[in-house]
């Protein structure tokens, strides 16, 4: 008896070698999935986290303030770049797709092709966030220590003008309501807060925000990013193994393009409720 | 895999038309909330949550459409699918959990401040010394 069940179960190779895949599905696609839960609980804790110190705080940055510049020169749209980078990565994500469907046709070119498609528009998506630091940590002086853009508690009209001079008398003030957001501007290495005087007559100085919400946004924003980033990099290594033959010869419909192709939509997934929390709400 | 490949790509192309639209209309909500699209209607709070909460149902939505259409979560055992979708539902707990706590955190730190600045009895100078809780006037 013994000896037969032995014989038995070697005969049954594969197959997470018990003869029948669990859930109808391999091994690696059933552990990227389990991979992508667990990192979704991570993003979900750096969100949550997000939530948690805005909701603390008094004042917070508004998005369409903080995020309106976009490159070639454009102020004052608010969302605007955001949302291409959106597309971006929404466009990678339907190249995917068609490569995973050339995949299932044991289609090459159309696998390597699709593929090439989807790295482009993830490399696009890197080099937008790298322009968006770029611009918030060199020009907007935020860092994950600092944070410029503050909102006024009270009505009021500022004392000095935007380089921090007093106004001359006669020269009209610039007045601000509660609420209104500002940015704190750096001039050769100093920060210029303007006074104000409030509605009620008492004497302001204008004051940093919040200071979570600089190392949020790098520390989220990067770790997605970085996501990103990795993705192109595996994107790149499967595209290159494609197109020289390797999965032609497991005869699996090109399994591995679907495994990363779910790790590109997670990504992309991510996306969403990073956009969501960071820009839209 | 359950669809044609012909059906596939259609359903590709309807999906990128769909995830584009509904991140349109998303962005267009936000700016109107936030009143860009016509001034002063931000002053309406209650514009504020119905904005809110049609964002992140839009949202939802196009996180369920990825994982069903584009993640194949449709066509996969249903086993599968619960395994990997039921213990998601566990965050729902961790944000009602946590916005409470940051709302705490700001309340307390809201009381302390009023707190400091309520003015103890000057006619003993105590700069320097050693306050005890029961030597102070009235109720801090």
């Amino acid at each position: 008896m013994a000896t037969e069940a032995v014989v038995q179960n070697s005969e049954q190779t594969d197959a997470w070698s018990g003869g029948k895949e669990p859930f109808k599905a391999s091994y690696g696609k059933l552990m990227m999935w389990y991979f992508l839960l667990s990192d979704a609980f991570t993003f979900a804790g750096f969100l949550i986290a997000y939530g948690a110190l805005r909701f603390s705080s008094p004042t917070w940055p508004v998005p369409d303030f903080v995020f309106s510049t976009a490159p070639f020169g454009i102020t004052g749209a608010p969302l605007i770049f955001v949302t291409v980078m959106s597309f971006l990565l929404i466009i990678s994500s339907v190249t995917m797709v068609r490569a995973v469907q050339e995949g299932h046709r044991e289609n090459k070119n159309g696998v390597v092709f699709w593929m090439l498609l989807t790295i482009i528009g993830g490399a696009g998506f890197l080099g937008c966030q790298a322009w968006e630091w770029n611009n918030l940590i060199g020009h907007e002086h935020m860092s994950v220590t600092t944070n410029p853009f503050g909102s006024h508690l009270v009505d009021g009209e500022y004392l000095d003008d935007s380089h921090g001079h007093a106004y001359a008398s006669g020269e009209t003030r610039e007045i601000f309501n509660a609420g209104d957001s500002y940015l704190i501007h750096q001039e050769e290495g100093n920060w210029i807060k303007r006074r104000f005087i409030s509605s009620e007559g008492v004497i302001g100085v204008q004051e940093f925000g919040p200071k979570a919400f600089g190392a949020l946004f790098f520390f989220i924003t990067g770790f997605h990013g970085f996501h990103v980033f990795s993705g192109v990099v595996f994107l790149l290594i499967i595209m290159l193994n494609a197109g020289s033959g390797v999965y032609i010869k497991r005869k699996n419909g090109y399994e591995m393009v679907e495994k990363i192709g779910l790790y590109w939509h997670f990504v992309d997934l991510v996306w969403v409720f990073v956009f969501l929390v960071f820009y839209l709400l | 895999m359950g669809l044609s490949y012909e059906e596939g790509k259609k359903k590709v192309v309807k999906g990128l038309y769909l995830l584009a639209a509904v991140t349109l209309v998303e962005v267009f909500i936000s700016l109107l909330g936030k009143g860009h699209i016509i001034s002063g209607v931000e002053k309406y709070s209650v514009l504020l949550y119905i904005v809110g909460l049609a964002l992140i149902v839009l949202s939802l939505y196009k996180a369920y459409f990825i994982i069903y259409e584009f993640m194949h979560m449709k066509y996969e055992v249903k086993g599968l699918a619960l395994t990997v979708l039921l213990p998601t539902t566990l965050l729902i707990w961790a944000i009602i959990a946590f916005f409470q706590e940051g709302n705490s955190w700001k309340n307390r730190r809201e009381l302390i401040k009023d707190k400091n600045e309520v003015e103890v009895n000057s006619s003993s100078s105590q700069t320097g010394e050693v306050i005890r809780l029961e030597d102070l006037p009235g109720n801090i």
